[in-house]
C-alpha cells in the first residue's frame, strides 16, 4: 500500500501537466498560422519569423530587455550571494532574523506597491522617469531575495571545517572566499542567477510603472500590443523564448546544474 | 571568534543598505505622498497641509465593489490553486519514483516562459471563435459558442494559471518532508487511507498550505495585468485603479493610499504568518 499506483491520481496529474502545457502548444502552433488575425486556423507558414527579425520595434524592446537582465542578474547576484552566505554563517541570532523577515518583504509585497513606490522614489528624489538603470535596479530590487534564499540554502549545507582548513593553511578570508567558498556555493550562485535573469526578463508589472518612452523593455511591448490586437508575429517570439528556455532549463538539468529535488519556492 | 562574527555581519551589509535603499525608503515614501494633494498635473503637492482624505476616499461606499472584486478574484485563485496544486504536488513526491526531477521540472518549464505572453495564450483560446470554443463546437458539444473571455471565469483561470508555481512548490517541499514511516505507523494502528491523511499528512503539511496560500493571494491581488487582459476594460480591481492613478487618471497622492492600504494588509498577513513563512520560504 502506499507505494504502489494510484491510477486516479496519475489520471489527475496528467491533466494538470495537461492544462500546463495548453497554452503553449496553442501559442507555439499559432506562430505558424497563415493569417494576420489570431484566432482562427487558416493554414500553415513560416512567414511571421522573417517578419519578426525586420521589426525595429520587437528587437529594440528585446535589446532594452537583454540590457535590464544584464545589469539585474550581475546586481542581484552579487548582493544576493554574499547576503545568503552572511545568512548561513551567521544562522539566525538577533540580527540574523531580522534580516531574515527584511529577505522575505519584497517577496510578499504586492507588485503593484512596489512599482509605485520605486515610481515616486525616482520621480520625487531623483526627477528620474524611466531610464535603463532605473529598471535594472528596481528589478535588482526584488530579485535580491530569491538568489539569497538558494544561495543559502547551499551554504548552510557547507562544512565550515573545508574554510577553517584553508585559513590555517595560511590563506586570507578574502582568498579562502575566493579558492573555496565560491567555487563551493557556485551552483547555487548560478541557479540564483537563472531565476534572477528570468524574473527581470519576465517581469511587467513593475517594469510598467518604471519604463519611459524608449526604455519599453519586451514584455511591456507585448503588452501594449495585446491591447491593440496581436499578430502572430508575438507568437513567433514567444516560441523561440519559450524553445530557448526550455532548452536551456533542460540542459542546465542534465548536467546537474539545476537541482529540482530540493527547490525553494521560487519560480 | 568576535571578530568572525562580525566580518560575516559585513557580509549582509551591501544586501541590506540596498534593501533600505531601493525597496524601504520608497514604502515610506508612498505613505508621505498618501498624505499630499494632488497637484494640477497629477503629482504630489506636500507642502500645503497634510492630510488622511485620501484613505477617507478610499473608504467611501462608492470604492467598495472594487475592494470586493480584488477579493474574489484573489480568493477563488487561491483556493483553486491549493486544489490544483496539493494533489499534484502529493503525486510527485509520493509516486514520482526517480523522475521526480524531471516531474518538478516539468511542472516549472511553463512558468519560465514570459508571463504576458501565456496570459495572452489564454485569450487565443478563450476568444467567442476561441480555440475552446472552436473545439467543442467541432465535436457537436455546444452549438453557440460560449461566452468564457471577459468574464470573471476567465480572471482566475488566468491567475490560477499564471500564479501556479507558487502553490505547487511549496506545497511539494511540505509534502515532502513529512516521514512516510508516520504514515505508516498511523496505517498499523487502523486508521484508513482517507483517515491518516486527514489526521497526519495535512496537518504536517499545514505550514506549507499557509505559505502556499499567501505566496499565491498576494501577486493576485496585486495583478492588474490578467483582470485587463482577461477580464475586460470594465473590470476593476484595486490594483487597475491604482495603475490607472499613476499611469493615465494620474492623481498620485490618491494612488499612494490605495497602495498603502495593500501594503497594511499584506503586512498583517505576513507578520502573523511570519514564523510559517521564515521555516517554509527562506528553511
Amino acid at each position: 500500500m502506499g507505494k504502489g499506483r494510484n491510477l486516479p491520481l496519475t489520471a489527475y496529474a496528467l491533466g494538470v501537466y495537461l492544462f500546463l502545457f495548453t497554452p503553449i502548444v496553442v501559442l507555439v502552433l499559432f506562430s505558424f498560422n497563415d493569417s494576420p488575425r489570431n484566432f482562427v486556423w487558416r493554414g500553415f507558414t513560416l512567414d511571421w519569423y522573417p517578419v519578426l527579425f525586420k521589426d525595429a520595434h520587437v528587437l529594440g524592446a528585446l535589446w532594452i530587455s537583454i540590457q535590464v537582465a544584464a545589469i539585474a542578474v550581475v546586481g542581484s547576484t552579487v548582493l544576493g550571494t554574499l547576503l545568503g552566505l552572511g545568512l548561513a554563517r551567521l544562522r539566525g541570532g538577533f540580527g540574523g532574523g531580522i534580516a531574515d523577515t527584511l529577505i522575505l518583504l519584497p517577496m510578499v509585497t504586492p507588485e503593484v506597491v512596489m512599482g509605485i513606490s520605486l515610481l515616486l522614489f525616482f520621480a520625487l528624489l531623483f526627477d528620474a522617469h524611466g531610464s535603463i538603470l532605473q529598471i535594472a535596479i528596481s528589478h535588482i530590487a526584488f530579485s535580491i531575495s530569491y538568489v539569497t534564499i538558494v544561495v543559502r540554502a547551499r551554504a548552510v549545507s557547507l562544512d565550515p571545517r573545508i574554510v577553517e582548513a584553508a585559513r590555517d593553511l595560511g590563506s586570507s578570508p578574502l582568498s579562502a572566499f575566493w579558492h573555496v567558498t565560491l567555487p563551493l556555493l557556485m551552483p547555487a550562485v548560478g541557479a540564483g542567477a537563472m531565476i534572477a535573469f528570468a524574473l527581470s526578463f519576465d517581469d511587467l508589472i513593475i517594469t510598467s510603472f518604471q519604463a519611459g518612452p524608449g526604455s519599453s523593455t519586451l514584455p511591456l511591448y507585448i503588452y501594449s500590443r495585446i491591447r491593440f490586437g496581436v499578430t502572430p508575429e508575438i507568437n513567433a517570439i514567444s516560441t523561440i523564448i519559450v524553445s530557448v528556455t526550455a532548452l536551456i532549463i533542460l540542459v542546465a538539468w542534465r548536467i546537474g546544474a539545476v537541482k529540482p529535488a530540493k527547490p525553494q519556492p521560487t519560480i | 571568534m568576535m571578530r568572525a562574527r562580525f566580518r560575516d555581519g559585513a557580509l549582509l551589509f551591501p544586501g541590506i543598505s540596498w534593501l533600505f535603499v531601493f525597496f524601504a525608503a520608497p514604502l515610506a515614501i508612498i505613505f508621505v505622498v498618501s498624505l499630499g494633494q494632488r497637484d494640477a498635473y497629477g503629482g504630489a503637492i506636500l507642502d500645503k497641509g497634510l492630510s488622511f482624505n485620501n484613505y477617507l476616499r478610499a473608504l467611501e461606499p462608492s470604492f467598495l465593489p472594487t475592494v470586493l472584486n480584488s477579493l474574489k478574484y484573489a480568493v477563488a485563485t487561491t483556493v483553486l490553486s491549493i486544489g490544483i496544486s496539493y494533489p499534484i504536488a502529493y503525486w510527485i513526491s509520493r509516486h514520482g519514483g526517480s523522475r521526480k526531477g524531471l516531474l518538478l521540472i516539468l511542472v516549472m518549464l511553463p512558468f519560465w516562459t514570459s508571463w504576458v505572453i501565456r496570459t495572452y495564450a489564454w485569450m487565443i483560446i478563450l476568444r467567442d471563435n476561441g480555440v475552446l470554443n472552436g473545439v467543442l463546437q467541432a465535436t457537436g458539444i455546444i452549438h453557440d459558442p460560449l461566452i468564457l473571455l471577459n468574464t470573471d471565469f476567465a480572471v482566475v483561470l488566468g491567475m490560477t494559471y499564471g500564479f501556479l508555481p507558487f502553490s505547487i512548490l511549496p506545497l511539494y517541499v511540505s509534502i515532502d518532508r513529512v516521514d512516510e514511516s508516520v504514515v505508516a505507523a498511523a496505517r498499523d494502528l487502523y486508521a484508513g487511507p482517507a483517515q491518516a491523511f486527514r489526521h497526519v499528512t495535512l496537518p504536517l503539511t499545514m505550514p506549507g498550505v499557509i505559505a502556499a496560500s499567501l505566496l499565491t493571494f498576494i501577486p493576485a491581488i496585486g495583478d492588474f495585468v490578467t483582470p485587463d487582459i482577461l477580464g475586460g476594460a470594465q473590470t476593476t480591481t484595486i490594483a487597475k485603479v491604482i495603475q490607472s492613478l499613476f499611469l493615465s487618471a494620474r492623481d498620485w497622492p490618491f494612488g499612494a493610499a490605495l497602495g498603502f492600504l495593500l501594503i497594511l494588509a499584506t503586512i498583517i498577513g505576513t507578520v502573523s504568518t511570519l514564523r510559517i513563512l521564515r521555516a517554509e520560504v527562506i528553511g
